[in-house]
């Protein structure tokens, strides 16, 4: 016994045991790791979700990419990310910024920016879908004709709608990402600026700005992807119409495959997600040049 | 913030004193951000007007809603909203909404934390592929993967169970968990490690003893982040259940939204319901849930 403890001591005293790591590694591959082998495999079968599951070779493939479907979905997704980071960033960026100041009523500011972040994103939908009505939503209430539109039931312009909601539900999880980050740069940094006489301007283009690298490209690798995962959002806000125009990537999965029944396409599906939202990130990686999350991806 | 105050803390010398007052007038900035606290303003009259419109409808009535200005609050606000809201199982909801949330994050912490103590504390291949299969984790869309948990949960006889909502849950959590805990771990001085082991303590222990208590505000940082998801998650809820006896609270504005088809008021009644439990969670919480993630992200 004694001596069973003077080992153990022994393999401890190079750190703790691998073993602490291994209930969140199981669960992470059962409900994970072992889905997304899964998702693979599934795609090359036929599956209506009930019966059995036979394997089909690539036609659940050659439906998916010859489905014009799938790329009206994928070309609504790459809007979707592209408009909803242009949205995103610069707003979440400045507020970032604006909060990170010293005054007490922008701390308070950053308090009230959280609440969008503890609503559901069915909530969300709920709400905009009532605030947007036409008849009696804020159009009418305010009396300002251009906020009276149809703005879900309009192809030309829902798209926008769903960025707006987005943004707004997601600004202020970046706007706190940019305050950390601000908030770690050293105030001697400012103070040699000021001496240098730069104006608050040149400060944020010269010190805050690449001072913000990494905490750009974390918000933005989180934004990117996160794109990927709008799936309640916009299925309780507009269920992807009208018609086609906002039926991005996983909620064209989720129609497949649970509406549908084809569950071999929503996994063909599945995988072109996987397959994007790894490339994407691995991008954005690379294009921040090595850096801490890189290197931790990594493992260096 | 912190250190812009500490670097304006007074110097002895009367002679720099007046220098100390004006650079603290003009720290962080010069003059004021005219421009910047605009911005500030009007984002917050974004983020308002939804919310306000939300509230003062869910207090009006049905005729109120079509006769009224949208905009404005009713003349004679009224809980009858809330009353129907309340007498359509929503007790049932909030429990199971409960049950999952609670049943996810507290085993999700568990096996988070471990694991970031491992990752920090430890070496060899075995945790750092462990670290970098996490890390990966944060980059895939997690949900392209609810085809085979559908068929898993089936297969497993958990279809329309809450258990099913919680198992998968747990795993989505757990990437982001173990690397914020993990961040806030490498702070945590190594000499109070090796203190504590010079008296003899296991890793176990000092898991326990040393590395948790102080980081109590990291953990429940984590928590309250997990437990908003979980809280506010629509997927697992929409595939892996059906009946209303498992029915979780996003669900059940979804099927609300059927139920009361043009009764608005109803609908958006229930959307403050279901929110009120996070925002006094929130109100509690909020200094803590922050800072901890400026602090967990920006690493």
């Amino acid at each position: 016994m004694a001596s069973m403890i003077s080992t153990r001591r022994r393999a401890l005293s190079r750190g703790p045991s691998g073993w602490l790591a291994v209930p969140a590694l199981v669960f992470f591959l059962v409900f994970a790791v072992i889905p997304l082998v899964g998702v693979l495999f599934l795609s090359f079968t036929s599956w209506d979700g009930l019966g059995e599951i036979r394997l089909d070779g690539m036609s659940s493939w050659a439906a998916v990419l010859t489905d014009p479907v799938t790329g009206n979905a994928l070309v609504v997704t790459a809007k979707i990310i592209v408009f909803s980071f242009i949205a995103q960033a610069p707003i979440s960026l400045l507020l970032g910024v604006f909060t990170s100041g010293a005054q007490k009523y922008r701390a308070a500011l950053a308090v009230l920016y959280f609440v969008p972040l503890l609503l559901s994103s069915a909530a969300v939908a709920i709400a905009f879908k009532a605030l947007l009505d036409p008849n009696f939503g804020m159009g009418p209430g305010l009396g300002i004709p251009a906020l009276t539109q149809d703005w879900l039931g309009n192809s030309d312009l829902v798209l926008f709608v769903v960025v707006f909601v987005i943004a707004w539900q997601f600004v202020p999880f970046h706007t706190l990402i940019y305050q950390g980050g601000v908030r770690q740069i050293p105030a001697s940094l400012y103070e040699a600026a000021q001496i240098d006489g730069a104006g608050r301007i040149k400060q944020f283009f010269h010190v805050t700005l690449p001072q913000l690298k990494y905490t750009m490209i974390t918000s933005s690798t989180l934004m990117v992807v996160g794109s990927l995962a709008y799936f309640d959002l916009v299925f309780v806000l507009t269920a992807g119409g009208p018609g086609y125009s906002t039926r991005l990537l996983p909620l064209h999965m989720y129609l497949t495959g649970f509406k549908a029944n084809d569950m071999g396409a929503a996994s063909a599906l599945g995988v072109i997600l996987v397959v994007i939202g790894l490339v994407l990130a691995l991008l954005l990686q690379r294009l921040g040049g090595r850096n801490r999350s890189a290197s931790q991806l990594e493992g260096a | 913030m912190a250190s812009t105050t500490q670097l304006a803390a007074p110097p002895a010398e009367p002679a720099t004193s007046s220098e100390r007052v004006t650079r603290r007038g003009k720290s962080p900035g010069m003059r004021p951000n005219i421009i910047g606290a605009l911005g500030g303003w009007f984002w917050l009259a974004v983020i308002i007007l939804p919310v306000y419109y939300v509230i003062i409808t869910s207090l009006k009535d049905q005729a109120g809603f079509f006769t009224t200005n949208p905009m404005l609050p009713p003349a004679e606000p009224t809980l009858s909203n809330y009353k129907l809201v309340l007498e359509q199982d929503f007790a049932q909801y909030f429990a199971n909404s409960l049950i999952v949330t609670i049943g996810s994050v507290i085993p999700a912490l568990l096996v988070s934390f471990m694991a970031a103590y491992a990752i920090v504390r430890g070496s060899g291949w075995f945790v750092s592929s462990t670290n970098k299969l996490f890390l990966l984790g944060l980059a895939i869309p997690l949900h392209a993967t609810i085809i085979p948990i559908y068929w898993m949960i089936t297969r497993a006889q958990m279809y329309d169970t809450l258990l099913a909502l919680i198992l998968p849950s747990i795993a989505f959590a757990i990437p982001i968990s173990v690397l914020i805990l993990s961040n806030f771990m490498r702070d945590v001085p190594n000499e109070l490690f090796e203190s504590m082991r010079l008296d003899g303590c296991s890793d176990w222990t000092m898991m326990w003893r040393l590395a948790l208590p102080l980081m109590r505000p990291a953990v429940v940082t984590v928590g309250i982040y997990n437990a908003l998801h979980v809280w506010n998650g629509f997927l697992f809820p929409l595939i892996l259940t059906q009946s209303p006896s498992t029915r979780v609270l996003p669900l059940s504005l979804w099927t609300f939204q059927d139920e009361f088809t043009a009764n608005i008021p109803a609908v958006l009644a229930s959307v403050v319901l279901a929110t009120l439990p996070l925002l006094v969670l929130y109100v509690v919480a909020r200094r803590q849930l922050l800072s901890g993630l400026t602090a967990g992200f920006s690493k």
